[in-house]
């Protein structure tokens, strides 16, 4: 295939997935911020707290979901549930269609991020070649998938922190949970950021990509 | 094919519209009910994760927290006019309904630990507290096989709570009358309150006056305004 044909790209699972993980993550962090603004801290009471910069921020309206505590909770735990499902589904279809070859990060792709990080960098001025994903890509990719199993890991451990206290422990007790658990909120939020720029500026076309499937953009050939 | 294009994108934009708006907002009258009904699946989970005997973990007392924040509804903390005649009563589906003192309860058994307390709004403390196990007195007043919820009543205005069996009767459930080490404080609930580690605070019923076994489910002060029924960290 050469530059500028279409080819098929993402399948419909991986494009409903997408778009149901968008929303529902954009719910539980306002759910999470109206759920923050009841203690919004880290530390047992009277006891040393962790350091962060959102120490007793209330977060404003147009942020937080559910307009109080209660509220807050019932959206939490609501959304989560369609959300590890989307998860879930997500990860079986990477494993089922082979898919995950093209976009988990491995040592020997170390290299390569580096020349695409200078390429961005503007140390270097062709692009390397690509496949489907470039380096860099797939070490985001793996990044949000990861923080993505982590999110669930650290709110189960907040979730029930007595019946499940062996995977509290785990991540260093309850308050620390919840402070991983917090933590989790500003990398999907700086995640989305820097993926929606880069979306627009390095390779617009992946975006109808995402939407309908095909793909008709510079980054066509299969692995090189 | 543009008019499927066109219609995907406007379920996209209403989808993330739809979200956007509902931002500092509770749901209103259609979601909100909806959401708490949904609850009732995350309360059923909650049972099934429970266990009867599996000990939530204990603390060193030199571990307490310096700070233990205390909450009524009342306007102000409730005390009671004559202490001397409180009495808790025991009913419902018992073989043997029972008025208790105060005495009678520290008598009939004690039970000390220190550990974690879980505020539904985040924060955490330990401390150390002493009390009668409800399974002790679950057993003293026969609890009929067909009580399957726990209800506790308060002189703390209105407030109650209702409790699955199980929580009730696990061993870490106890009816408190100390709080690290010293006679429990109208703040703490004086004369009596429920404790346990593995229920999140408001559902440990303060200023207690009546324990009833029951068949029906009982909603809860903050419960039946939307908070999680069963409430199990």
């Amino acid at each position: 295939l050469s530059p500028g044909e279409t080819v098929k790209r993402h399948h419909w699972v991986v494009r409903a997935t997408h778009w149901c993980a968008a929303v529902l993550i954009f719910g539980m962090v306002g759910s999470g911020l109206q759920i923050y603004r009841a203690y919004p801290r880290f530390g047992d009471r009277g006891g040393p707290l962790l350091p962060q910069p959102f120490q007793d921020v209330a977060f404003p309206g147009w942020a937080r979901l559910g307009g109080w505590l209660a509220g807050g909770l019932n959206w939490h735990f609501f959304l989560m549930w369609p959300l590890m499902l989307v998860g879930a589904i997500y990860v079986v279809s990477l494993m089922v269609s082979g898919e995950w070859r093209k976009l988990v990060f491995r040592p020997r792709d170390t290299g390569s991020a580096v020349r695409m990080q200078l390429y961005y960098l503007m140390l270097r001025k062709d692009h390397p070649p690509q496949g489907k994903h470039n380096a860099l890509q797939k070490l985001a990719y793996t990044f949000i998938l990861s923080l993505g199993a982590l999110s669930v890991l650290t709110g189960w451990a907040v979730y029930k922190p007595v019946q499940l206290s062996w995977l509290t422990a785990i991540f260093g007790g309850y308050q620390a949970a919840r402070y991983w658990h917090f933590w989790a909120v500003w990398l999907f939020v700086a995640f989305t950021v820097v993926h929606v720029i880069m979306v627009l500026v390095a390779d617009p076309a992946s975006l109808r990509a995402m939407i309908t499937g095909t793909y008709r953009g510079r980054f066509t050939r299969d692995e090189p | 094919v543009t008019s499927h294009r066109s219609g995907r994108r406007a379920f996209l934009a209403g989808a993330v519209g739809g979200l956007l708006s509902a931002c500092g907002w509770d749901g209103g009258s259609v979601v909100r009910p909806r959401l708490q009904a949904f609850s009732r699946f995350n309360d059923w989970l909650g049972m099934h994760l429970f266990s009867g005997s599996r000990l939530a973990p204990t603390y060193d007392p030199g571990e307490r927290s310096s700070s233990f924040p205390a909450y009524h509804i009342s306007g102000m903390t409730p005390t009671l006019a004559d202490p001397a005649s409180w009495r808790l009563d025991v009913g419902g589906l018992v073989e043997r309904p029972v008025s208790l003192s105060l005495g009678e309860i520290r008598a009939r058994g004690e039970l000390t630990y220190t550990v974690k307390h879980h505020c539904v709004e985040g924060w955490s403390a330990i401390a150390t507290w002493t009390g009668m196990p409800l399974r002790t007195l679950a057993d003293a007043v026969g609890v009929q096989s067909g009580a399957r919820y726990v209800r506790f009543d308060s002189f703390d205005a209105d407030y109650y709570n209702g409790w699955d069996i199980e929580s009730a009767l696990h061993p870490q459930t106890i009816l408190a009358y100390a709080f690290n080490g010293e006679e429990l404080t109208p703040a703490h609930g004086a004369p009596l309150r429920v404790y346990a580690p593995h229920k999140l605070g408001y559902k440990l019923t303060k200023y207690l006056t009546r324990i009833t076994f029951t068949d029906e489910r009982p909603g809860g002060y903050w419960e039946d305004q939307g908070y999680p029924w069963f409430g199990g960290v």
